[in-house]
């Protein structure tokens, strides 16, 4: 973990709730995909745990979704507002252990730790498709982006309105996977663990506290004893997961 | 070169800051980050006699300039922290720690002080009577002066450190449980624990916390808790560790002032997690703007 200054590149508006925000600075923390960052904002005690989109040397990339007063206030940050940020949080997901033909599965803000995961996969050699979900065609935001990447890229949403109609799993049968990783809701995380055949890397989402493991607001029971989602997750594999 | 020490019991502290229990783990979290050595001490997170998980989760709510858990004292149990936790402790703290002790019956937090004074790392035992999360089966210890006497005067009886207790400010009158604890023999007293607190989430018209109700903290709560030291300080002799709300070394120099011969840091931690080692570089800094030499003389200056 580390604590550094960021500086907003840009801040731009995806849909009607979602946004993308390049922080310029220090990412030297941020060593694997499926980490994510906390950011302290004016005027609000607690920071926000943000998951990592995309990330190079000098800069990372993150797509939030604006669900409360934080969030709001951060989606009228304009370029070069400074932001202190926790960086290199979490334990992220094992490349190696990621299996040779991964399945990356997101929901809704889901959807950003997958993009830069399948790159890391991507330059680890291994075959990778993405299932992207979302409710409706106007919510849908960076297939550009793992289409860019060259994969298979598939989008499902509950009304139908573009790509597959209904949820993720419905996507499922038509990819060959031999490991999945994903990020979601929960009700979509469960219903994605149901319906998998291999083994898989789980991305889950809590109320924190600090996001560096020291306060246990965000624990949760596991098969292989008690873990903090900020420091001992987000990721958990698949054979640990209680639900 | 002005003189951070103070002295709590008996035991000499190079400096009065303290990180609170719950929000520093058993250490060695914030050892990765930075040498924790440069701490007065530090409470350790609040250990019962079994392990617990906690409650269910959200545990965590924001509040203007605060915040609201419903940890519930999660923690392994009292053996575990003996035989796991204390061990990794050592290899990076050097100093004595603070034992936070939790518990649900008398005989629980005897037999919990019992096992923990045993252990040389062990500075003083820091009883907590006060948790707001904790009210299921179990006496509200912090809230009833008799009931406070009790656990004092049998947790003295098995203690041969130092025995300080944790007040709940959740009370009409802190003082009278302050008096009751001393005159049941307590070395000392710390206070205060979290403040009952709630949010609810307007979009689902539901509590954010899964337990409704939770403890609030925070620099939002520094007056209250700076008001309780005061009156305390006028109610015993005994010395007070002091906290709520402290967020920087002149939020510690109000605190001493109000009575207070130690300060805890507990939320500013978990937003800040160098905050208590800034607090401890700031603190010379501070002491020479308001012309103090030795820290330990502005305790109740105010008074």
């Amino acid at each position: 973990m580390k604590q550094s200054l960021f500086t907003v590149d840009y801040n731009v508006k995806l849909t009607f709730d979602v946004y993308k925000m390049r922080l310029v600075g220090d990412t030297s923390d941020i060593t694997k995909p499926g980490q994510f960052i906390n950011i302290k904002l004016d005027g609000f005690y607690l920071r926000r745990p943000i998951s990592v989109f995309d990330c190079d040397e000098s800069a990372v990339t993150i797509i939030y979704k604006v669900v409360g007063e934080g969030t709001e206030y951060m989606a009228s940050l304009g370029k070069g507002k400074t932001l202190d940020v926790l960086t290199g949080l979490g334990n992220g997901f094992d490349v190696e252990k990621c299996g040779q033909k991964v399945l990356l599965i997101g929901g809704g803000v889901g959807v950003p730790p997958m993009f830069y995961l399948a790159k890391k996969l991507l330059s680890a050699g291994k075959t990778v498709s993405m299932i992207m979900g979302f409710n409706k065609e106007s919510e849908v935001f960076a297939k550009e982006d793992f289409e860019a990447l060259g994969i298979k890229t598939l989008v499902t949403t509950v009304d139908g309105s573009v790509g597959i109609k209904g949820f993720v799993t419905n996507a499922m049968d038509e990819v060959e996977y031999d490991c999945i990783c994903t990020c979601g809701p929960e009700p979509m995380l469960k219903a994605v663990y149901d319906a998998s055949k291999t083994t898989g890397f789980f991305s889950f989402e809590e109320r924190m506290g600090c996001g560096f493991g020291a306060c246990m607001g965000c624990s949760c029971k596991t098969k292989y004893g008690n873990k903090r989602i900020c420091k001992d997750g987000p990721i958990l594999v698949k054979e640990e997961i209680i639900w | 070169m002005v003189n951070t020490k103070v002295n709590l019991s008996g035991w000499e502290l190079d400096n009065p800051i303290i990180p609170a229990s719950g929000t520093f783990g058993y250490g060695y979290e914030y050892a990765e980050l930075y040498d924790i050595n440069i701490l007065g001490s530090f409470s350790f997170k609040g250990t019962t006699l079994e392990p617990r998980f906690g409650n269910p989760t959200p545990r965590i709510a924001e509040t203007p300039n605060g915040m609201i858990n419903s940890v519930g004292l999660q923690n392994p149990g009292v053996d575990a922290v003996i035989a796991e936790e204390l061990p990794k402790l050592r290899k990076c703290f050097n100093k004595k720690v603070i034992a936070n002790i939790g518990g649900f019956a008398v005989d629980e937090f005897v037999k919990i002080v019992e096992k923990l004074d045993k252990e040389d790392i062990v500075g003083l035992h820091e009883v907590n009577i006060s948790c707001p999360n904790l009210h299921k089966g179990g006496k509200n210890f912090g809230t009833d002066a008799d009931a406070a006497y009790e656990v004092t005067k049998a947790v003295k009886k098995v203690a041969s450190k130092p025995v300080y207790i944790k007040l709940t400010p959740n009370v009409t009158d802190i003082a009278s449980i302050a008096k009751a604890v001393e005159e049941a023999g307590a070395d000392g007293i710390s206070l205060i624990n979290t403040l009952l607190g709630m949010r609810i989430n307007k979009r689902t018209r539901k509590p954010i916390i899964a337990n409704k109700m939770g403890g609030f903290s925070g620099s939002a709560i520094f007056p209250v808790a700076l008001r309780c030291v005061y009156q305390v300080y006028e109610a015993v002799k005994i010395p007070i560790i002091g906290m709520g709300g402290v967020s920087s070394a002149e939020d510690v120099i109000e605190m001493m002032m109000a009575g207070a011969t130690a300060v805890e840091v507990g939320a500013y931690n978990l937003v800040n997690p160098y905050g208590s080692k800034e607090i401890v570089l700031d603190l010379p800094r501070v002491m020479e703007k308001y012309r103090i030499e030795n820290l330990c003389d502005i305790i109740g200056g105010a008074h």
